[in-house]
C-alpha cells in the first residue's frame, strides 16, 4: 500500500480484486476502482450482488487484502464497521457489546463505561443496558451495532447493507434518526460509506453515489445529490434522480472483452434462480390493465409492494427469454410474452421450453448432452465443473439451481437431486 | 480491591446484587454450607492421597460400609483432576488444531483414532511410566490412575472444541478482526464462549463415559503385585473377589448417590449458566433449570468469588500493551518449497512407523494368531451387531411414544440419561449370579450385558428426536388419514433418523469399549467367558502378555473406525441431508 497526500479522508486507487486462490480460474470481482471520500460527505455504493461492493468496502476496513491498487488513509484515519447481520456477540449484554471495540484498545474500565453509556444515550438505547441480543427486536439491534461502531470514535463509518435486514418501517426509522444525528453533528465521525442495494435509500441518504456494474464490478457512473435535506421521497426531483439511476442500472451491460472462444462460450453468464410463478405473474401484471404491456419499473415495483429492486432478477430473466424487454426504466412486453400471457398450461410450457432452448445456451447444452447419450443420463457433476472454470463454486451452484427449476418446468429433462444426476426420464 | 465495592453511580451493569447492601441472606447461609463441606472432603481427599505406597500396600481395601462414602470421594475427586486435565488438552490441542491448517491434518485423524482405541489399551503401557515420576509414593499411582480416566474423557472434548472453533460465525469474526482483537482477546472474548455449549455437553459425557472404567483404573497391576488405590473401584473389585453380594448393592447405591450429587450441583448449574452462550438468537422455548444456580444468583456474598473469576478473566483479556494495528491476517498459501518438505518429513515418519510395525509384527506375531484375533472380532462384531439392533426394535417404540407425549418426555429423559451416565458394569455381578445359577450359556447370554449401558443413548436421543417433530407435520399426517404403519414410514422414522444414528453411533462405540468388560466376568473364584475380541484383550491384560493386547487393540480400533467411516458416518451424512426437517 503506498503513501499518498491528499485532502481526503480515505483514497483508493485502481483496486483490484481477484477470486480464486492458488493455480485454477480466476474471477475478477473489482475492476480498477477509484474512490475519493472527503470529511463532511456520505457516500453510498449502489449496485447489484456481485458487483464487488461489499468487498470494496471490507478491503477500506481492512478485513481484505485486495490484490491490487492502493489504498491510502489520511494521518491514522479511523474507520468503524456496521454489518448487515448486527453480529452482536450473543452472551454479552447491550453494554458490554458496545465496549467491545474499546476493551479491546484496553481503555480503562471508568472511562470505558462512561463512554459506552453516553454513546447508548445517543443512540436511543437507554434502559436497555442489562438486555442480552436474544431479547432485542432487529431494529434495537442495529443501533447497538451503531453504538457499538459511534463509541470507539472513528473518523469514518462504514455501513454494510445495515438496514436490509430490517423490515420497511423499521428501516425507515433508523435511516432517520441517523441522518438526524448526522445533520446535527452530535456523532464524531466525518464521513460514511455505505453500502447498499436499495436505490431509495441511495437517493435519500447519500451526498454522492457510486452505481457499480456487475461482472466484474466496476464504477458505472458517479453521481453528485444535491438535493436539500430534509428530502422527500414524493419530491419530483427525488423521483426523477430514482428514474435516472434506474436507466442507468437496467441499460444493457457492455459487450463483454472477449471470452474464451470455447464449446463453453455462453456458458458464462450468472444465472438467479427465480421462480417461473414470478415470471408468469409479472408477466400477466404487465399485459393486464392499468399497463398494457409497458410499466414504468419504479412504478410497477411500488404497485406490487415490492422494493424497486426486488424486481430486477425477475425482469431481467424475462429480457433474458425474450418474453419482455428493459430499456430507459421501462419493462416492455414482447411478442412471445403476449402469446405466454394467453395460452393455458401446456402451450405456456411449450412456449417456454422453446425460449430455454434458443436463449439460455446452458440449457440447450444439457438437453444436448442428455440426447446424445445412449443411457439419457448425465451426473449435474460434469456441468457444475464446467460452469466453476467460470465463476466461483456459490456462483455456479446457484446458476445450475436456476437451469435444474426452469428445465423442471419446461419439462425438457429431468432432475433426480439424491443421485444428482440429469436424465430424459419420466419422474413417475 | 477496589472492584468488589464499586458502587459507582448509574453503574446499574455491575452484576445486581454487587452495588446493593451487603446483608446476608438465608440463601448465603445454605450456600456456604454447602461449599464449605465441599471443601472440607476435597482437601480430606487429596491430603490422604499422599501417603507412601508402602502405607497402602500393608492397609488392603476393607468392605467396611463406614469407609464406603469416603472411597466415593476419592474416586470422585480422582474424576475431576482427570477432567481438568482433559479442560488443558483440549484448549491447547483443539486451538492449536484450529489455527494451523498442518497440525490440524495430524491432530484430527489421532483424535478420531484415539477416540476409537479402547481405553483400557491405553492403559496397560502407561502405568510404568508413571510409576517413575513419584516412586515409592501413591501419587505415581494416582497419577497413572488419573491418566487412565483423562483417556477416556479428553478426545471428544478436543473433537467439539476444535469443531466449535471451526465454525464461528463469520460476522462475529469479523467483528473481532475490525477492532483489532489481540490472539488472547480472541480467546476469551470469542473462541471460548462459542464453544462454550458444545464443550460443556461433550465434558457431562465424558464424565458419565470415565465411571465406566473406574475398576480398571483403581487396580493397577504393577509387575507382579496388583495396587488397589483406595476408591469404588477397588471397592467393587474386592466385593467381587470376595462374592459379597450386599457390598456390590451398597456401591451401586454409593456411585448413584455421587453421580445424582455432581449433576446437582456442578453440571446443572454450569449448563443453566451456559445458556446464555447459545447462539440462536430467539429465547428458547424451554430453558435449562437449576436450583443451585438459582440458589447462587440469590446469594449476597456467595456471587463474589464467581464475580471475582470473572474479572480475572477479563483482566487476563485486556494485560499488556496496547495492540499494534494489524494488516488483516490473510492465509497465503505455504510457498512450494516447504510443501514438499512437509510432505517429505510426513512420508518419513510414515515409513518408519510402517518399518516399525511390521518388524514388530514378524518377530513376535504369526499368522495364525493374527487369523485368530481377526475372527474374534468378527465374533464380537456379530453380537454389537445383533444386539443393537435388538436394542433398537424394543426402544426405538418406546423412545416415539414417550416423546410425542411431552409430559413424558420430560419426565423420562433426565431418567434417561442417568442411566445412560450410571456405570452398567457395577451390575454384572448379579447377572453373573443369574447365568451361573440358571446353567445358561455364557456365548450368548453374555452379550446382552454389552448394551446394557449403551442402549439409553438410543433412548434418550430417540426421545429427542419424536419430541423435534414440527406439529404442523402431525397435523397433516393426520388430516390426511395416515395410520399405523403407513404412519411410521412416512412420518416417524425419517423424522427420527437423524437422532437415532447419533444415538446408535455412540452406542455402537459404547459397545465396543464394553465388550473387554462384559465378555470375561469373574465371580469370586468363577469366571465365566465368551468367545470375542473383548474377551482376548482382558485375559491378555491379565497376563501381561503386551504384544496380545497390543493386536487385540489394534484389531478393535481397526473394526470400530472402519465401521464409523464406513458405515456412521456416511448414514450420518444421508440423514442430515435428506431427513433433517428443521
Amino acid at each position: 500500500m503506498t503513501a499518498i497526500t491528499s485532502p481526503a479522508l480515505i483514497d483508493v486507487r485502481g483496486l483490484r480484486h481477484v477470486y480464486g486462490k492458488g493455480e485454477g480460474s480466476h474471477r475478477l470481482v473489482l475492476d480498477g476502482v477509484d474512490l475519493r471520500l472527503p470529511a463532511g460527505e456520505i457516500v453510498g455504493l449502489l449496485g447489484r450482488s456481485g458487483s464487488g461492493k461489499s468487498t470494496l468496502l471490507r478491503s477500506i476496513a481492512g478485513l481484505i487484502a485486495p490484490s491490487g491498487g492502493a489504498i491510502a488513509r489520511a494521518d491514522d484515519t479511523r474507520v468503524a464497521m456496521v454489518f448487515q447481520s448486527f453480529a452482536l456477540f450473543p452472551w454479552l449484554t447491550v453494554l458490554e457489546n458496545v465496549e467491545t471495540g474499546l476493551q479491546a484498545r484496553h481503555v480503562p474500565v471508568r472511562e470505558r463505561r462512561r463512554r459506552a453509556l453516553q454513546a447508548i444515550d445517543l443512540i436511543g438505547l437507554d434502559g436497555f443496558e442489562n438486555a442480552y441480543p436474544k431479547e432485542l427486536s432487529g431494529g434495537m439491534r442495529q443501533r447497538v451495532g451503531l453504538a457499538r461502531a459511534l463509541v470507539v470514535d472513528p473518523d469514518v463509518l462504514l455501513l454494510d447493507e445495515p438496514f436490509s435486514a430490517l423490515d420497511v418501517l423499521t428501516a425507515e426509522t433508523l435511516r432517520s434518526d441517523l441522518l438526524d444525528l448526522w445533520a446535527d453533528g452530535r456523532m464524531p465521525i466525518q464521513a460514511m460509506l455505505m453500502v447498499t442495494h436499495n436505490i431509495e435509500e441511495a437517493v435519500l441518504m447519500c451526498d454522492r453515489l457510486l452505481v457499480f456494474s456487475s461482472n466484474p464490478g466496476r464504477v458505472m457512473a458517479e453521481l453528485r445529490i444535491a438535493l436539500p435535506r430534509p428530502r422527500d421521497r414524493h419530491d419530483p426531483a427525488f423521483r426523477a434522480l430514482v428514474e435516472d439511476i434506474y436507466v442507468r442500472m437496467t441499460q444493457p451491460a457492455p459487450a463483454r472483452p472477449a471470452a474464451p472462444a470455447s464449446a463453453a462460450a455462453g456458458l458464462a453468464g450468472v444465472l438467479a434462480p427465480v421462480s417461473t410463478n414470478a415470471m408468469a405473474g409479472l408477466l400477466e401484471t404487465l399485459a393486464a390493465a392499468p399497463y398494457e404491456g409497458k410499466a414504468d419499473l419504479p412504478q410497477l415495483a411500488a404497485a406490487l409492494h415490492y422494493e424497486a429492486d426486488e424486481l430486477f432478477p425477475v425482469a431481467e430473466t424475462l429480457q433474458h427469454l425474450r418474453f419482455a424487454e428493459l430499456g430507459d426504466g421501462d419493462l416492455r412486453l414482447l411478442a412471445a410474452g403476449r402469446r405466454y400471457v394467453q395460452a393455458g398450461v401446456d402451450q405456456r410450457k411449450q412456449l417456454f421450453a422453446q425460449h430455454l432452448q434458443s436463449y439460455v445456451p446452458l440449457a440447450a447444452h444439457i438437453r444436448r448432452v442428455l440426447d446424445d447419450r445412449a443411457a439419457h443420463q448425465a451426473p449435474a457433476r460434469r456441468f457444475r465443473d464446467e460452469l466453476e472454470d467460470h465463476m466461483s463454486p456459490g456462483y455456479a451452484e446457484q446458476t445450475l439451481q436456476a437451469v435444474v427449476q426452469w428445465g423442471r418446468y419446461a419439462e425438457l429433462y429431468a432432475y433426480d437431486e439424491e443421485a444428482e444426476r440429469f436424465s430424459l426420464d419420466d419422474p413417475a | 480491591m477496589a472492584f468488589f465495592f464499586d458502587v459507582t453511580r448509574g453503574a446499574r451493569l455491575l452484576s445486581p446484587g454487587l452495588g446493593r447492601s451487603l446483608r446476608p441472606s438465608w440463601a448465603d447461609a445454605v450456600a456456604l454450607l454447602l461449599l464449605a463441606a465441599l471443601a472440607v472432603l476435597a482437601v480430606h481427599g487429596v491430603m490422604r492421597m499422599r501417603v507412601p505406597l508402602a502405607v497402602l500396600e500393608a492397609r488392603p481395601m476393607s468392605l467396611d460400609l463406614a469407609r464406603l462414602p469416603f472411597y466415593a470421594l476419592l474416586t470422585t475427586l480422582r474424576m475431576f483432576a482427570a477432567l481438568a486435565v482433559s479442560l488443558l488438552f483440549t484448549f491447547v490441542v483443539g486451538t492449536l488444531a484450529a489455527r494451523s491448517r498442518r497440525a490440524a491434518a495430524l491432530i484430527v485423524p489421532a483424535l478420531d483414532i484415539l477416540q476409537s482405541v479402547p481405553v483400557l489399551g491405553f492403559l496397560s503401557f502407561t502405568v510404568s511410566f508413571f510409576m517413575g515420576w513419584f516412586p515409592g509414593s501413591q501419587l505415581g499411582v494416582e497419577c497413572a490412575a488419573v491418566f487412565a480416566i483423562f483417556t477416556s474423557q479428553a478426545w471428544n472434548m478436543t473433537f467439539s472444541f476444535y469443531q466449535s472453533l471451526r465454525t464461528v460465525p463469520a460476522d462475529l469474526d469479523e467483528v473481532a478482526r475490525q477492532f483489532g482483537f489481540s490472539r488472547r482477546q480472541r480467546f476469551l472474548r470469542l473462541d471460548l464462549p462459542f464453544a462454550m455449549p458444545g464443550l460443556i455437553w461433550n465434558t457431562m459425557m465424558s464424565m458419565s463415559g470415565g465411571w465406566f472404567f473406574v475398576v480398571a483404573s483403581e487396580a493397577i497391576t504393577v509387575g507382579d503385585t496388583t495396587v488397589a488405590l483406595p476408591g469404588i473401584g477397588s471397592w467393587l473389585a474386592q466385593a467381587i473377589a470376595q462374592e459379597d453380594l450386599r457390598a456390590i448393592g451398597w456401591a451401586v447405591l454409593a456411585m448413584a448417590v455421587v453421580i445424582l450429587l455432581y449433576d446437582q450441583l456442578v453440571f446443572r448449574p454450569v449448563v443453566t449458566w451456559a445458556d446464555k452462550f447459545r447462539v440462536e438468537l430467539t429465547a428458547a422455548s424451554s430453558r435449562p433449570r437449576s436450583w443451585v444456580y438459582a440458589l447462587i444468583r440469590r446469594t449476597q456474598w456467595l456471587r463474589l468469588p464467581f464475580a471475582l473469576i470473572g474479572r480475572v478473566l477479563q483482566w487476563l483479556a485486556e494485560v499488556g500493551p496496547r495492540p499494534a494495528p494489524r494488516a488483516p491476517a490473510v492465509e497465503r498459501p505455504p510457498g512450494v518449497l516447504s510443501r514438499w518438505l512437509w510432505r517429505g518429513a510426513v512420508a518419513a515418519v510414515c515409513g518408519w512407523a510402517v518399518w516399525l510395525l511390521a518388524d514388530f509384527a514378524v518377530t513376535h506375531l504369526s499368522v495364525a494368531q493374527v487369523g485368530q484375533v481377526l475372527w474374534l472380532g468378527c465374533l464380537t462384531l456379530l453380537r454389537v451387531t445383533v444386539l443393537l439392533v435388538l436394542a433398537s426394535l424394543l426402544w426405538v417404540p418406546v423412545g416415539v411414544w414417550v416423546g410425542m407425549r411431552p409430559a413424558w418426555a420430560q419426565r423420562v429423559q433426565p431418567v434417561a440419561q442417568f442411566l445412560a451416565a450410571f456405570p452398567a458394569n457395577v451390575l454384572f455381578p448379579f447377572a453373573v449370579m443369574a447365568i451361573v445359577g440358571w446353567h445358561l450359556d455364557p456365548e450368548v447370554w453374555l452379550s446382552p450385558l454389552m448394551v446394557l449401558g449403551t442402549q439409553w443413548y438410543i433412548l434418550f436421543n430417540v426421545i429427542a428426536g419424536a419430541s423435534a417433530i414440527p406439529a404442523d407435520l402431525k397435523e397433516a399426517a393426520q388430516v390426511f388419514g395416515l395410520r399405523g404403519w403407513q404412519r411410521w414410514r412416512r412420518l416417524i422414522l425419517p423424522a427420527i433418523l437423524p437422532f437415532y444414528v447419533t444415538g446408535a453411533l455412540t452406542a455402537a462405540g459404547g459397545s465396543w469399549n464394553a465388550s473387554i468388560v462384559a465378555e470375561s466376568i469373574s465371580w469370586g473364584q468363577r469366571h465365566l467367558q465368551a468367545t470375542g475380541l473383548g474377551a482376548y484383550i482382558a485375559q491378555a491384560t491379565e497376563q501381561g502378555d503386551t504384544v496380545a493386547v497390543a493386536l487385540g487393540v489394534i484389531v478393535m480400533s481397526v473394526f470400530v473406525l472402519g465401521f464409523t467411516h464406513l458405515l456412521w458416518r456416511p448414514l450420518y451424512r444421508v440423514a442430515e441431508r435428506r431427513f433433517r426437517v428443521a
